[in-house]
């Protein structure tokens, strides 16, 4: 099954900005995608105090329209979208069978009866597979827009005013409905007019900080692009690369595919049990969810390390002489300045102060269990 | 990409200056920029023996730790605490400031001219 490795990586619309910039790439889910434009702790630092602007058109956009939309994707997926109110987004999950986890997704209840489902770059195939394959019994059509939407992240606690000031991003009363950058709630959405078409403005993100993405045709991508850059450059916003994207979220203790969300692992099991609405009358992997994981199944925790050398995925766990789990990522936190890691842990060590340590590399390094996340920001004033 | 003539190098991205038989070490430009900001680094300790191409150190940033390898036989006469305090000289000057450990040579080094550096990282 070498099929994905010999198909050409993808690029995004914006690639030729990115090489403008000075962006170093990397293969990310199939697509070449800046890592970092000049140092990755500026950009990490930026986002946490200013401003940061991401290009995550990688991401993966399917459309999901027609009557039963919504039934279909209580079906389909974890959690109850039928009763998503208009322009609300919800964290959700596409479970297999076994209740294992495909995918990680953001749903949006974009339109009437039509939902955009945001899934990994990664898992795209997946994930379309499985909507194709759950669709016999609903009235829905199902649509990949990847190729023709660009997704633009900006971040930071500056972000709302980077908008706020970007040329030709405007508010339109037909499509913001009352709205406003201002009282657009978080995981809430709204259409904005730029450049004569619109664009879906959401206040999500996978930073741990306030702001926003940008959902545009991928033919206007680079004069998004450009305005915001243009705007926001005054205010402290930079550019910035996967590698601070991977801090960011990890500080703020969310889940990454293939880290910490996987096939082999339920919901419950990496902290996202609410995800799951197991009152549905029936959901793929309902069965093997009412029946949960092993008792002794292992779960997601946060660790902090002593020293400065980061614990990094798949390092043991080690109680004494006996490993107790694996490291599924793991850096030295730039906010806080001192190594964190998530784990999966067997359930007697998982409670919070515990004391373990970390086999980096040879060398044991004393570390404790805390409570996720590791970074939270201040509420806003 | 910088790589100065007057350093040899290896094809594990560290670079040595020559002066009598006290080689200087560290990493290149091309392999800082590949590790992205350099947080920690683990140098050998004075008076340490080296083999060429055995694993002395490490040099880790954010997203990956990478390994430094002895370019050449000899004995550590000097490691760089300032660079082990500030990792982040490794990626601001790497060739001057980020230099990483002095070794006494003993023997004689099989290293790589820049052109044949550059030819490898493809510059």
């Amino acid at each position: 099954m070498s099929e994905s490795a010999l198909a050409p990586l993808q690029q995004s619309p914006l690639h030729a900005e990115h090489v403008a910039l000075g962006a170093a790439f990397t293969d990310f889910g199939g697509w070449q995608m800046p890592v970092r434009y000049s140092s990755d702790l500026a950009e990490h630092h930026a986002v946490r105090t200013a401003a940061g602007i991401f290009d995550i058109s990688h991401m993966a956009e399917i459309s999901v329209t027609g009557a039963d939309a919504g039934a279909f994707l209580d079906y389909a997926l974890a959690g109850r979208l039928s009763t998503l109110p208009l322009l609300k987004a919800k964290y959700s999950l596409l479970l297999d069978e076994q209740g294992g986890i495909v995918d990680d997704l953001i749903v949006y209840a974009s339109a009437e009866a039509e939902y955009l489902v945001v899934a990994n770059a990664s898992n795209r195939h997946a994930v379309v597979e499985a909507l194709v394959a759950r669709q016999a019994d609903f009235e829905v059509q199902l649509s990949d827009l990847t190729e023709h939407l660009a997704l633009i992240a900006v971040q930071g606690p500056l972000s709302r005013s980077v908008l706020e000031a970007t040329a030709g991003l405007e508010l339109r009363d037909d499509l913001s409905r009352g709205r406003t950058l201002d009282t657009l709630g978080y995981y809430a959405a709204m259409g904005m007019a730029f450049e004569g078409t619109s664009a879906l403005v959401a206040r999500t993100g996978y930073t741990g900080e306030d702001g926003f993405e940008l959902y545009v045709d991928a033919e206007q991508a680079v004069t998004l692009w450009r305005a915001l850059l243009a705007a926001g450059e005054p205010l402290g916003l930079v550019p910035c690369g996967l590698a601070a994207r991977d801090t960011l979220r990890l500080e703020a203790g969310m889940p990454l595919y293939g880290h910490e969300l996987g096939l082999s692992i339920q919901p419950s099991q990496a902290g996202l049990g609410r995800v799951v609405v197991t009152d549905k009358p029936r959901f793929v992997g309902k069965a093997a969810i009412e029946a949960g994981p092993a008792a002794d199944a292992r779960v997601l925790v946060g660790l902090t390390t002593e020293g400065r050398r980061a614990p990094r995925a798949d390092y043991p766990v080690m109680l004494g002489d006996t490993e107790v789990g694996l490291i599924t990522s793991g850096a030295l936190s730039p906010t806080l300045g001192y190594p964190v890691a998530m784990a999966f842990v067997d359930p007697a060590v998982r409670e919070p102060g515990t004391a373990l340590e970390v086999d980096v590399r040879g060398t044991r390094v004393a570390a404790t269990v805390v409570s996720l996340p590791f970074y939270q920001r201040k509420a806003a004033s | 990409m910088s790589v100065p003539n007057d350093l040899q190098y290896t094809a594990e991205h560290e670079w040595v200056r020559l002066d009598g038989d006290v080689a200087t070490v560290g990493i290149t430009q091309y392999a800082a920029d590949a590790l992205g900001d350099v947080v920690y680094v683990d140098l050998p300790k004075v008076g340490a023996a080296m083999t060429a191409g055995a694993i002395v150190g490490e040099v880790e940033s954010t997203k990956s730790v990478g390994e430094l390898y002895a370019p050449l036989d000899g004995e550590v006469v000097e490691a760089n605490d300032a660079v082990a305090a500030a990792p982040e000289t490794i990626n601001a000057d790497p060739y001057g400031d980020g230099w990483l450990v002095k070794v006494r040579v003993s023997g004689t080094p099989a290293l790589l001219s820049a052109d044949e550096y550059r030819a490898l990282i493809g510059g």
